[in-house]
Order: structure tokens, then sequence, then C-alpha cells
């Protein structure tokens, strides 16, 4: 494959897998908090859990699509784009995903429509236990996806013949260096993410003074999570980065912009990283000298290798993976910041009242969809010129395609992509804005010509 | 193929692919037919303009759907487990009809959410459903006959052009397809619902059926006609005579789905357009085995590594029927008709 053709194919591939993982991002925190609420509802009886669950099913139902009509183009990209790819380490990923669709797409997509339209139609006990199995059927997708990409960044258990890995050690391929930590990592910044979407709702209907009730338990739950969670996600992503600094140093490097390995490094705060000199321009560092080493190596004085010690062609995109990590960090300081405040007030039992946290709280909702794109690209983008590091290079991994084939394909992407999902994104907006009481509320079968709606009778779309 | 001679009959790596293979063939079935009468329902919305209407199609499978479309996960990324050198050649092979295939899904998929959240301006995803399932349906149809016409490969690669699946026959095989979904989607809400949508169904049924038979044996004489290695595989001795009772049963179960539509049977329609289906799968099967990439890789050659497939199969062995199982038990309920303005409740 040309050169061309094999940028577009990486940009096509950045490009739909970013649009999935803001869905399953927000489905797997989601179907999780659906689960809990329907579990207090049926335990406490309190009638305005239910309302929420409802509620939040609706919007659960309109990304869960989109989640699963992006996903399956994500898994058949693997072949069509990436041929070389699969034959090299089908023997290895190809299991990997098979379970997944075993274990996990098949309950989570069955139970589905137990959960969202079984009210009337089975036991509350039957639709809660529904509801769990999604939510464990995401929890299970998750796991299996990231085993296969954590493989794909620290391989192990197997062995190359002929060019072709083959699987030796099946426990070892799963329970790779970097999965454990990845899957921390993903997982807690999932239920962050939907954490500050309840939080942010929560903080919007208090503004408005709308759904008061609802909107209270929105933002004790989601800010109790926020709080736990945010700090939480610091300590793992330090564990996280000494295992990167272990196995990929390169991207490490990257990172932290670190060019000379034979010192030790400060924290670089900000900086335009210049790989033609091999430097930092415009370099901002922060004040304690040997930060950067303290942070990779948890000694002032520790040496970390640099850009320079790897040759040109073996070390990723330098700008994108250091902009792309100060991002992330940047926003999970955030998020502490917002749970150390929010439990402060709430201790304080101000936190309903307290307008000025409110206002800003209220349209924090895209942060973490933020900082999980930019956590990914991160990753992807450090692990270059690798597709599987240290097996197969990303150049010799796409399909043998013509380059207008995957011109007109990514156009076609990118246009359908961008009207479909901004609509949905839209339409959740919409339902949001209805909110959880109303006619929606009501039990489905009073609105005669839309009896089945997963998502309800919303609103007017902009026409 | 590995010679029969010479081979160890008990070597898993003999005997996985062709275990692989139906695995494979089973959920590729499973998908055609479970999602083919969801697609068929799409492809008969522009005969069913009533708002009314379209509410009760689409409230027939909602609760289905998503599960129905997993199959073709497990089709598709079955092909990446069990066999990664096909995968590797179908996929760029048929590249432009599988991605067209996927974004129509897309429109088809959202569709059925968005609907809703949309009403009452809920006309252009009643268009989306419609026209992605017509597109994804067709486009069905040209990667199995792109696949059934040959595919060139070299050196363990494809190495065709990217419009060589632009032939009659693939195109034909679209517009097949697209009245067999028809008849399945049709005999559905034969079973599913009731009144004059269950009668309009049963005419559009009784329309689709034709063409779907003459369809199946327009293939069946073109195949062979095309291809000798086809030609000899039916119709030497002692193979026809033991293959005829194929093409035998399939005009029998086309005239009990023909009578059962007539005499305004429940069930029997759909089981026997379900049956249609399956024989005509199983002639293809008859036709190409063991070629998984027709017309020279067979499913040894393609076969992923003995240790891999075993690994999968495990799973396989253990989750389908836990899969199979579960899927039975949300049919059964929302087993029952669904009537206008009631659905579920
Ligand atoms: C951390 C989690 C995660 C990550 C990294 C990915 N996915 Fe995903 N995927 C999910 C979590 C998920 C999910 C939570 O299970 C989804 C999202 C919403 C949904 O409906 O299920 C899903 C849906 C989904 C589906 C549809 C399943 C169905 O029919 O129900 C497919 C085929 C894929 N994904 C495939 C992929 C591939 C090939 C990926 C990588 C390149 C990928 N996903 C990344
Ligand atoms: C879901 C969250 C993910 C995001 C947001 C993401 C993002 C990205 C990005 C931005 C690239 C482009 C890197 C570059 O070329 O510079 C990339 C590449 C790639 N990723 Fe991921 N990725 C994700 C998960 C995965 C998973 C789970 C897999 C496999 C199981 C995977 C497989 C690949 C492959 C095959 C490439 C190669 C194409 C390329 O290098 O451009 N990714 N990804
Ligand atoms: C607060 C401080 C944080 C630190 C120190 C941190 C650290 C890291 C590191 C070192 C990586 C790269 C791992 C690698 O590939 O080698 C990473 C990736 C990632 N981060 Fe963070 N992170 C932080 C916050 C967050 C937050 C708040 C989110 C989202 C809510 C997030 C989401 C992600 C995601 C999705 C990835 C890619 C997947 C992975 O490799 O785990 N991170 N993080």
């Amino acid at each position: 494959m040309d050169v061309d053709a094999l940028l577009l194919a990486r940009i096509q591939f950045a490009f739909t897998v970013a649009f999935h993982i803001i869905f399953p991002s927000f489905t797997i925190g989601l179907a999780a908090f659906i689960a809990t609420l329907l579990v207090r509802w049926r335990m406490t009886g309190e009638e305005h859990l239910h309302r929420l669950a409802r509620f939040w099913t609706k919007i659960f139902a309109v990304s869960f699509a989109m989640g699963v009509v992006s996903g399956i183009v994500l898994s058949y990209q693997i072949g069509t784009n990436w041929s070389r790819f699969s034959e090299v380490v089908g023997n290895v990923m190809g299991p990997l995903l098979g379970y997944e669709v075993l274990t996990a797409f098949f309950l989570e997509a069955t139970f589905l429509g137990i959960m969202l339209f079984g009210w009337n139609r089975v036991t509350p006990a039957l639709h809660v236990t529904a509801a769990v199995l999604v939510a464990i059927g995401t929890s299970l997708s998750a796991f299996w996806i990231l085993a296969a990409n954590s493989w794909m960044h620290t391989p192990q258990g197997h062995e190359m013949r002929g060019g072709i890995a083959y699987a030796v050690d099946w426990w070892a391929i799963i329970f790779n260096p970097s999965f454990p930590y990845r899957f921390a990592h993903m997982f807690t910044a999932a239920y962050l993410t939907t954490s500050l979407v309840v939080l942010a709702v929560g903080a919007r209907y208090l503004m408005q003074r709308r759904y008061l009730e609802e909107a209270r338990t929105m933002v004790r739950m989601g800010l109790g999570m926020v709080a736990v969670l945010a700090p939480l996600q610091l300590v793992i992503g330090d564990l996280h980065g000494l295992n990167t600094a272990k196995y990929q140093p390169a991207k490490i490097a990257a990172m932290e912009a670190h060019w000379d390995g034979s010192k030790p490094a400060d924290l670089v705060l900000f900086a335009i990283p210049n790989e033609k000199t091999g430097r930092n321009d415009y370099e901002i560092k922060a004040p304690i000298p040997g930060l950067a080493s303290y942070v990779i190596t948890h000694d002032f004085n520790g040496k970390f290798k640099g850009l320079n010690d790897f040759s040109p062609e073996d070390r990723p995109p330098v700008k994108p993976v250091f902009f792309a990590f100060r991002t992330m960090v940047g926003i999970g300081m955030l998020m502490i910041g917002i749970g150390l405040v929010g439990a402060v007030l709430w201790m304080r039992g101000q936190v309903f009242a307290a307008r000025w946290y409110l206002r800003p709280v209220q349209h924090c909702w895209p942060l973490g969809f933020i900082a999980i794109l930019a956590g990914w690209w991160v990753t992807e983008t450090g692990r270059q010129p690798w597709i599987a590091h240290g097996i197969l290079r990303t150049a010799d991994a796409a399909s043998p395609l013509a380059f207008w084939v995957v011109a007109t394909s990514l156009a076609l992407f990118v246009a359908v992509y961008t009207v479909v999902f901004s609509i949905g994104i839209y339409y959740i907006n919409a339902l949001i804005e209805k909110g959880p009481g109303g006619k929606a509320a009501a039990t489905p079968s009073a609105l005669p010509s839309r009896p089945l709606s997963a998502a309800g009778s919303a609103m007017q779309p902009g026409e | 193929m590995p010679d029969l001679a010479t081979v160890d009959m008990y070597a898993p790596a003999f005997w996985l692919p062709p275990l692989w293979a139906f695995v494979l063939g089973a959920a590729v079935t499973l998908y055609v037919v479970l999602d083919g009468f969801t697609l068929g329902l799409g492809i008969l919305f522009p005969l069913s303009p009533e708002e009314e209407r379209r509410d009760v199609m689409m409230n027939s499978v909602a609760p289905f759907w998503d599960g129905n479309g997993t199959w073709l996960v497990l089709g598709g990324g079955g092909l990446f487990v069990a066999f990664p050198k096909a995968y590797a050649i179908i996929m760029p092979a048929l590249y432009l009809p599988i991605i067209t295939m996927l974004l129509a899904l897309v429109f088809r998929g959202v569709a059925f959410e968005f609907r809703w959240v949309a009403k009452p301006h809920h006309r252009k995803w009643d268009f989306a459903f419609a026209w992605g399932s017509i597109v994804a349906t067709f486009m069905q149809g040209v990667i199995l006959g792109g696949l059934l016409q040959g595919v060139a490969i070299k050196g363990g690669a494809f190495s065709g052009g990217p419009l060589d699946w632009l032939t009659p026959f693939p195109i034909a095989v679209g517009i097949i397809l697209v009245f067999g979904y028809a008849l399945l989607g049709a005999t559905w809400l034969v079973m599913k619902t009731e009144g004059e949508i269950a009668e309009a169904a049963r005419y559009q049924a009784l329309a689709a059926l034709p063409v779907v038979i003459g369809g199946m044996a327009l293939v069946s004489l073109w195949t062979p006609y095309a291809l000798p290695r086809i030609a000899e595989r039916w119709f030497t001795w002692p193979n026809i005579a033991y293959l005829a009772p194929v093409p035998v049963l399939t005009a029998l179960v086309a005239l009990v789905c023909w009578r059962s539509l007539q005499s305004r049977r429940d069930t029997l329609p759909f089981v026997s357009a379900i049956s249609l289906f399956l024989l005509g799968l199983t002639g293809l099967v008859i036709s190409n085995a063991p070629y998984l990439v027709p017309p020279s890789m067979t499913v040894w050659d393609a076969a992923a590594d003995a240790n891999s497939q075993m690994f999968s199969i495990i799973g396989v062995a253990i989750m389908l029927p836990v899969v199979l199982g579960y899927t039975a038990f949300v049919y059964w309920t929302f087993r029952g008709k669904v009537r206008i303005g009631e659905g579920y409740h």
C-alpha cells in the first residue's frame, strides 16, 4: 500500500474508534448507575429513584444504539483496513475478540431488550436482574477489548515463527503487563465520565429549580463518585505510567518531552517540542528540579531514557503525545478539584444551595469524554511506529488497497458519523432538557401512538 | 486440503477447521434468519406508509434487533478468530460493499431509537430505516455473490482490483436477497401481528415468494454453468443421487409456504420461509465445501493455529448454548401478537 493510502487508513481508524469510544465511556458507567438506581428503588421503594432510572434508561437506549453501530464498524475494519495485522497477530488477537463477542456482546445486547421494554412485562426482580446483566456485559466487554489492546502494547505469552505470532500461554497473553493498569484506568475513566454527566445534569436542574428531588439524588451520587474516583484515578494513572516506563520507554519520553536521557529530568509544564533540533522551544518548567524524574522513577536524581536515545524512525510523534497527555492530566486535576470542593460543601450541608459552585459544574459534563479521548491519543500515538510493540510496524500492517478506495470510505465515514452522531447527541441533550418528569414518566401505555418507545417521545428536533 | 490417506484424523489441526467452519456457518445462518426478518421489515417500510403500521412493525422487533445483529459480529469476528488468513483476503477484496453495508447498518440501527425520540418529526428516520435496510441487504447479497464467483489470491494476499465484485452475478444475488429478506419480514409480520397489518403482509409475502424461488433457481443454474467445479459437484454420478433431495425439498417447502399463506396460517409461513433459507444455504455449502475463499483457499489453508482454534472453540462450546438459551428466553418473554397502540404493556 502506498504511503498516502496508509495515512488515510490510519486517519480512518482513529476517526471511527474515537467516535466509538465516546459511547462506551458513557454506557459502561450509565449501565451501572441505572442498575444501582433500580436496586436502591427495590430496596427503599422511593418513587423518585424509579423515575430517575426510567429517565436515564431512555438516554442509555440512544447512546447504546450509537455504541453498537459504531462498534460493528470497528470490528470489521480490522480486516478491511488492517489485513496484514489480522494475519500476523490473528492467532493471538482473534480469540480475545471472540471471547468478547461470546461473553459480553450477546449478554448486553440480549438483556437490553428486557431492560428497555420489560418494565411491565417481567417481574421487577427480573427487570433489575436484566439491568445488572447489561452492566456486567459492558464491563466484560471492556475487559476483553482492553486485554487485546494491552497485548498490542506489551505483548507476551506468544512466540514468533516465520513472521507470525503464535499463542503459547493464554493466561500470560490476557494478563499481559500493561493490562491490569489499562483496565483499571479505563474502567475508572468510564465511571468518572458518567458520574460527571450525572452531576452536571443534577446541577443543571438545581440551577433551573426543576425536579429538585431527582436533582439532589443525582448530585449526591455523581459527586460522591467523583470525589472518590478522581484522586484514585491519579494514583492508578501514576502506576500505569511507571509500568509504561518499563515497557515502552519511548512513549514516556514523548509524554514528558524528555530528550536527553543522561541527566535527571525536570517536569515540563509547557513547551513546543521540536523534533528537528531535538529539544523543546518555549519551555516552562516546574520550579522543583528533577520532578519528572521523581514522577517516573520516584527518585529526584533518577534517570530515564530520553528521545535522543532512540533513532528517529523508532520514535513516536512527540507533539501530539505531549499535548494530549497534558490535556488528560490537566482535566484529571480539575476533576479532583471539583470533587474536593463539592465534598467540602456537601459536608457543610451547602452543596444544593451553592449556586457559584453549581453554575460552572452544570457545564462540566464533556470533561470526561475529552480526557478519555486525550488518554487514548497518548497511548495509541505513543505506541507508534509500532502497531503491536516490537512485532509489527503500523506501516506493514495495512491492507493492499488503492488510495481512492480508502479516500472514498474515509469521506463517507466523516460525512455519516458527523451527521448521525451529532443528531444523536442533540437528541440526548433534548431528553435531558425535558427531564425525568412529565409525560415521559407516565406509564407508556398512556401514549397510544408510541407505546414502545425506549427513548420516549421527547421533544421537537431542531426543524 | 490435507491428503486423506496420510493425515492423522485425530490431530486437532485436522478436525478443528471443519468444526470451526460449522460454527461459523451456524452463526451466519442465525444472522441471515434473525437479522433477515429485521431487515425485511425495513424493506417493507416503503410499502407501508401509515405511521401506526410502521410503529407496530418496529415494535415487533424492538426488543430483539440488537441481539439479532450481534450474530453479524460473531460471523465476521468468528472468521477473524478461526480463519485469519481468509479474513485478511475477503475483507479487502470486498472492501467497498462491506463498508457500504456497515454505513447502511449505522442508519438502520440508530433509526430504532432516534425515530421515537424525534416524534412527531420522525419521517427522516423512517427513511433512514427503510434505505438503511435495503442497502445493507443488497450489499450482503453482493458480498455473497462476490465470494461465490471467486477472489483473486496471490502469495496468500488479495491480488485483485477494488471493483472485482462489480459483475452481474453479485448484483443479481443482491437483488434476490432483498426479496428474500422481504419474504422473511412479511411472514414474521403474519405471525406477530393481526388484522389489516397481517393481511397486507400476507399479500406482500405472496408477491415476494415467486421472486425468491425464481432467484434460487437462477443461482442454482448460473453457478454450475459459470463454474465447472460446482457443475462437477452436483451433476456427476453418484453425487446427483445424494444431492437430489435438496432441490426437491426446496420445491416442497416453497409449496408449503405458498399454501400456508393462502390458507391464512399464522406460524407456518414464517417457519417455511426460514426453511427455504436453510435449504439455500445448504446448497451453497454443498457447492463450495471445503473452500472458504473459492476457488482456492480451503478451511485448512485458512485456519488459525490449532492452539488458538482450540482455545476459542472451548469458549464456543460453553457460551453458545448459554447465548442460545437466553436468546430463546427473551423471545419467549415478548411472545404473542403486537397490537396497534398496545405494544408490550
Ligand atoms: C473500554 C471499552 C471499549 C473499548 C476500548 C472498545 N469498545 Fe466496543 N463496545 C464497548 C466497549 C468498548 C461496549 C461498552 O461494550 C459497547 C459500547 C456501547 C455498546 O453498545 O456496547 C461496545 C460495542 C461494540 C460492538 C457492538 C456490539 C454489539 O453488537 O452489541 C462492537 C462490534 C465493538 N464494540 C467492537 C470494538 C472494537 C473492534 C474496538 C477496538 C478497536 C472497541 N470495540 C473498543
Ligand atoms: C477505544 C479507545 C481507543 C481510541 C480512542 C484509540 C485511538 C487511536 C488513535 C488516535 C490511533 C491513531 C494513532 C496514530 O496513528 O498516530 C489509533 C491507532 C490504532 N488503534 Fe487505537 N484507540 C482505541 C482503542 C483501540 C483498541 C481497543 C484497539 C484494538 C483492539 C485499537 C487498535 C488500534 C489499531 C489497530 C491502530 C492502528 C492504526 C494506526 O496506528 O493508526 N485501538 N487508535
Ligand atoms: C490524573 C492524573 C492522570 C494520570 C497521571 C494519568 C496517566 C496516564 C498514563 C501514563 C497513560 C498512558 C498509558 C500508556 O499507554 O502507557 C494514560 C492513558 C489514559 N488515560 Fe490517564 N491519567 C490521568 C487522568 C485521567 C483521566 C481523568 C481520564 C479520564 C477520565 C484518563 C483516561 C485515560 C485513558 C482513556 C487512557 C488510555 C487508555 C490507557 O492506556 O489506559 N486519565 N493515563
